[in-house]
């Protein structure tokens, strides 16, 4: 049951992820990794990684992707100008993104797979805590999380402040706002 | 329900039932209540402007809805010329989907929840944000230049309003000490003074910053600027019509109702009835109990949403420059100093003055509404019943110069002629 669905969220991850490579309109491609970053999310919820999934919804997708869409559709030259990469940059990336891709398979078919029968994942109480480094009977203690989850509240922080600067509604300079008034 | 299903069919087979039953169950519970918030926001609206609203399909006009829905699903599909058309038509659905996700994680009693996330809290303030790239979309890919304002303004006003909302939401999280919605909810256990809100007057106070900020991440009035008639035409739904238009309200009523069912569960006791001295779950079995519950916190939901329809119809829209310094320049401020307050209450004050201060606001609450009840109905007004009051009674005389117009409200007394 857990592949089906895994093999049904890669699936549609990995077709997003073509869509923004593929795509010709840039906002389009922004739409497709909206799908590539909610597919993400979805597969932590089914590791059983509830929190991180939230906070990936949270961040990338209510944050991130709102900035990049934001400015995409505002700077960009309409819905049928696309770009058309050439042949060599296609052979350029091609061939970066296969290393990549296979310097990665091979990096994670060798890490140790998770083992299903674990028991209890835990909830927010003991993850807080592992945040900090605590150590607690059963687990013992590793390095802190603290530092990277902050790093992360700030990039949602700053994301969310440049889209509502990106939005604001801009003042003529030395003159009213309404174009019938007084000078 | 998968372990009771999984007794008569293969695991995978009961997971995909239980699945899907939950889905129906939501669905259908969202587009009844799309129904009834639509008729009764046309009601609503009726009365307070002095008028009768739909009367004619329906007793007291309730099938108006359905009317409304057939004549949506015939009408033309028409789409914009320059429109980018895979954006247009999807940009609906994005945000639909949103509000329905928000409802995953939300009991609606203690045994009636979709998925019992130990995250749930969190789990719907993320998915409810995800709502605002309909918007985006929809406004950019009508190819109409106040459809895009309407989407981008609409755009940063939700995304604004969600850190006041999330910070007065994160107060009864550190109350509570947990982020699941069943604990949260199970524990305002007991008589109302048990709520959340009456907790200390930090969390009086959030509550109503959390209302009125979730308010504005819905795009309700008064801070509905980028959908309003005079000033945008429609805003980033200008050019959807038929059903694609009917999948934005759709949304629109489905994210109030969460946002008012996450309110109730937070603050207002959830699926507590708050007077009854025993639990109907435990008293009645768990089917019957259980339903006496959700009607219970589908009540709490409804309520709110009343009151947000209510202001609507009542206060002025805000422009687009007052909405964001609404939020950035006061309300971001007020919901950090409750959180902080809400946090050294916890730990400064000493149990006893604790209780005193939260009976003292149970009991001050009940007591300012059952007042404000009472009044309705003994304060006579001056006409009798079956006339309309106001400028209707006065009857223009002869000599209007020296007619001086009676008062009919009776606080205001008369001056001497």
């Amino acid at each position: 049951m857990a592949e089906v669905l895994f093999a049904i969220v890669a699936l549609a991850t990995g077709g997003s992820a073509l869509g923004v490579v593929l795509s010709r309109s840039i906002v389009r491609a922004a739409v497709w990794l909206l799908f590539t970053l909610v597919g993400v999310s979805l597969t932590y919820f089914l590791l059983g990684a509830e929190f991180l999934g939230a906070a990936q919804l949270i961040v990338y997708v209510g944050g991130t992707l709102v900035l990049v869409v934001f400015g995409v559709m505002l700077t960009s030259g309409g819905p049928n100008q696309g770009f058309r990469p050439k042949k060599l940059e296609w052979f350029m990336a091609g061939s970066l993104a296969t290393a990549l891709f296979t310097l990665l398979v091979v990096g994670s078919l060798g890490l140790a797979t998770p083992t299903s029968g674990d028991g209890e994942l835990p909830g927010t109480g003991p993850l807080g805590l592992s945040f900090l480094g605590i150590p607690e009977p059963g687990r013992p203690s590793g390095s802190a999380f603290l530092l990277p989850f902050e790093i992360v509240s700030v990039h949602l922080l700053v994301v969310l402040i440049a889209a509502a600067y990106l939005a604001r509604a801009k003042r003529r300079v030395g003159g009213t706002t309404e174009p019938g008034g007084p000078p | 329900m998968v372990d009771l299903l999984a007794e008569y069919l293969p695991h995978w087979l009961a997971v995909v039932t239980a699945a899907a039953v939950s889905a129906l169950a939501l669905i259908s519970f969202i587009g009844l209540a799309a129904f009834l918030f639509i008729w009764a926001e046309r009601k609503v609206s009726a009365r307070i402007q002095d008028r009768l609203g739909p009367t004619r399909v329906g007793k007291f006009g309730i099938l108006q809805s359905l009317a409304d829905g057939i004549k949506l699903i015939t009408k033309e599909d028409s789409t914009p010329d320059l429109a980018d058309s895979f954006l247009f038509r999807v940009a609906p659905y994005l945000a639909f989907c949103a509000s329905f996700c928000g409802f995953i994680a939300l009991p609606f009693s203690r045994d009636l929840v979709a998925v019992d996330l130990s995250i749930g809290a969190f789990f719907i303030l993320a998915v409810l944000s995800s709502e605002v790239f309909g918007i985006m979309l929809a406004g950019y890919g009508s190819a109409n230049k106040w459809s895009l304002f309407g989407g981008v303004r609409e755009a940063a006003q939700v995304v604004s309003y969600e850190v006041p909302r999330t910070l007065t939401a994160v107060v009864p999280i550190c109350l509570a000490g947990t982020l699941s919605l069943n604990q949260i909810g199970a524990q305002q256990v007991g008589g109302f003074w048990n709520w959340n809100i009456f907790h200390d007057p930090f969390t009086f106070v959030a509550f109503f910053i959390f209302f009125i900020t979730a308010t504005a991440s819905c795009k309700r009035a008064p801070f509905d600027l980028a959908e309003a008639e005079s000033e945008l035409v429609a805003g980033f739904h200008t050019e959807y019509s038929g059903m694609r238009w009917s999948f934005f309200f759709l949304a629109e009523y489905a994210s109030m109702f969460a946002v008012s069912g996450l309110a109730a569960l937070l603050y207002l006791g959830g699926w507590h009835s708050g007077f009854l001295p025993f639990e109907p779950a435990a008293e009645f079995g768990p089917w019957l109990g259980n339903a006496l519950d959700m009607l219970v916190f589908v009540g709490k939901g409804v309520l709110l949403i009343f009151v947000m329809m209510w202001m609507r119809w009542s206060l002025p829209r805000l422009r687009i420059d007052q909405v964001m310094m609404t939020c950035l320049k006061y309300f971001l401020p007020m919901s950090c100093a409750v959180l902080i307050g809400a946090c050294i209450w916890q730990v400064v004050v000493p149990h006893n003055v604790t209780e005193i201060v939260r009976y003292v606001l149970a009991g001050g609450t009940l007591v300012v509404i059952v007042g404000v009840l009472a009044s309705l109905f003994l304060i006579k007004g001056d006409n009798s019943s079956g006339n309309l009051a106001g400028v209707w009674e006065i009857v223009p005389s002869a000599t209007p110069a020296a007619v001086s117009l009676p008062s009919t409200d009776p606080a205001v007394s008369q001056p001497a002629t």
